[in-house]
């Protein structure tokens, strides 16, 4: 296969994402993939890619966005923007298209949730979901490391707190 | 004379050649990127917002321990020349120096600490620590996050953690990377095998400026790409430890070229060494390349001499353009810059005698 550049040389740099359903393939040679070096890397930053797609206009697209008309509530931001860019407009925008933007996250990022460090300034129920899920992250290494007498005790304390929860959310509810 | 003048004369945190694993990890990084809720991100922002941001930002500067005595740079009091300088020293990214409208950056008098306010996010925290610290930085930021934090209310969501202006930055909003100087790997061909496995294990990894700019000096940027899903320390564990074996491989390939191609090594140093002692015109593309010799034949024992590796880091900082004119406090032509830069380095290189 020749490159999608200069189309002369053989391509020697392969690279596919899935980015929204669309599946992306760049064919490149070593020289290109070398110019291109201002505005491609070795590695495949997501946001720099959908930037950079008017550049390789001979790139592969298979599929429709059907996104086109998503706008975001708070800041009025379209997602037809966010594609070209890859940045949003506001905390509000993962909200708005959070139907498109998780599946996205998850596949860019591999993951769906956090389970770092939290602010202190949180209200107490995004806290505990937060720590709840945290509980949850350690009972799975812990399984995977065959840890079994920590992983107990780690079952045991996230069932407190869902009992606990549950509790409030009667006490809440009444 | 601004506070940025201050620094022209101080080696800069990520070339004091101290610190574990120094002669091949040049420097350790962690960049924290928040937001403020209530404000638009950096595309969506209005100018009033901006400034009134960057206020808010400055007296939770003022208010945070660790930060209360850094300098609190207002793009508006800088000319271009600081921002290219304050690029050079990695204290701004250069999309920060090239924005348009209010924006600030928040620096620790020893350039350990960089806040830059309204860069891609509201705040782009880094830390820079000398050599193989990855942890240590991250203690660091992690303590002056909490404090600015208490005076800040940041975008959070209970299941995508710190949101951020581009989703891969979302959850930790952490990039933690380190500065590699592979000339040993790059001699022997080896880089891009590793630069290829690195790519497999979700690392990325850029030249000397950052995204997008071309590993000049043998030097490359090796930084984790995923930053959810994670805990922080479990990010910072898995680079360190794909960088300890980068390390060994550098080893390795610095003892090979010793070993087995003894006259081709000692012939680039020595040649490196005359044309940076005899030049007369030297662009820092050249000049940067052939430093990154004399280091290796430095580190490698080629030459007695009282120059030592930070010598030579520093010489590789101040012959970059923008602190070229700093040290001649005049605004010079790239033709002049190349003579000057030539100038300066015979000057530095005194104590190595060919």
């Amino acid at each position: 296969m020749n490159c999608n550049i200069c189309g002369v040389n053989e391509a020697t740099i392969h690279l596919t994402e899935i980015i929204n359903s669309q599946m992306i393939e760049i064919h490149l040679c070593e020289t290109c993939a070398q110019e291109k070096g201002t505005d491609f890397k070795t590695h495949f930053n997501f946001g720099d890619l959908l930037a950079n797609l008017a550049d390789f206009d001979k790139a592969v697209v298979v599929g429709e966005p059907k996104e086109g008309a998503l706008r975001c509530s708070e800041c009025g931001m379209a997602y037809t923007e966010f594609t070209k860019t890859g940045r949003l407009g506001c905390a509000g925008c993962y909200t708005s298209f959070a139907k498109v933007l998780v599946p996205l996250i998850k596949r860019v990022q591999r993951a769906s949730h956090h389970v770092g460090k939290k602010p202190s300034k949180i209200s107490r129920d995004v806290r505990t979901s937060h720590d709840l899920r945290l509980l949850q992250d350690r009972l799975r290494k812990c399984v995977q490391s065959e840890e079994f007498e920590e992983a107990a005790r780690l079952r045991d304390e996230i069932k407190q707190i869902h009992d606990a929860m549950k509790k409030s959310k009667k006490a809440k509810n009444e | 004379m601004n506070n940025v003048d201050e620094f022209v004369h101080q080696p800069a945190e990520w070339l004091r050649a101290t610190g574990p694993a120094s002669d091949i990890v040049v420097s350790s990084r962690i960049r924290l990127a928040r937001n403020i809720a209530g404000y638009p991100f950096l595309q969506k922002i209005k100018e009033a917002q901006r400034k009134e941001l960057v206020g808010v930002v400055q007296s939770a500067v003022a208010k945070s321990e660790r930060m209360k005595d850094a300098f609190y740079l207002r793009y508006n009091d800088l000319t271009d020349l600081d921002r290219q300088f304050l690029v050079e020293r990695h204290l701004v990214s250069r999309e920060h120096a090239e924005e348009e409208g209010d924006r600030a950056v928040a620096i620790s008098s020893n350039e350990v600490v960089s806040l830059m306010v309204i860069e891609e996010d509201h705040l782009r925290l880094q830390i820079f620590q000398s050599g193989f610290n990855l942890l240590e930085a991250w203690r660091i930021a992690s303590g002056i996050d909490d404090e600015l934090e208490k005076n800040l209310n940041y975008s959070f969501s209970a299941t995508l953690g710190y949101l951020t202006a581009c989703p891969t930055n979302v959850g930790s909003g952490l990039r933690a990377s380190c500065m590699v100087h592979l000339p040993g790997l790059v001699l022997t061909k080896q880089v891009q095998k590793v630069l290829q496995a690195l790519a497999k294990l979700n690392l990325a990894v850029r030249g000397l400026y950052g995204e997008g700019t071309q590993a000049t000096g043998n030097l490359f940027q090796f930084s984790n790409q995923i930053t959810l899903g994670q805990q922080e320390e479990e990010i910072i564990d898995n680079l360190e430890c794909v960088i300890r074996q980068v390390v060994e491989h550098e080893k390795e390939a610095r003892q090979y070229l010793r070993d087995k191609r003894k006259a081709k090594y000692e012939d680039q140093f020595w040649r490196s060494l005359g044309v940076l002692k005899s030049a007369r015109v030297i662009s820092s593309q050249e000049a940067t390349q052939l430093l990154s010799l004399v280091q290796i034949g430095i580190h490698g024992g080629l030459v007695k001499s009282d120059l030592t590796i930070q010598d030579l880091n520093s010489l590789f900082l101040l012959i970059q353009p923008a602190h070229l004119q700093k040290l001649a406090n005049k605004i010079l032509s790239a033709g002049e810059r190349d003579v000057r830069r030539a100038e300066l380095i015979r000057e530095r290189l005194v104590k190595v005698s060919i």
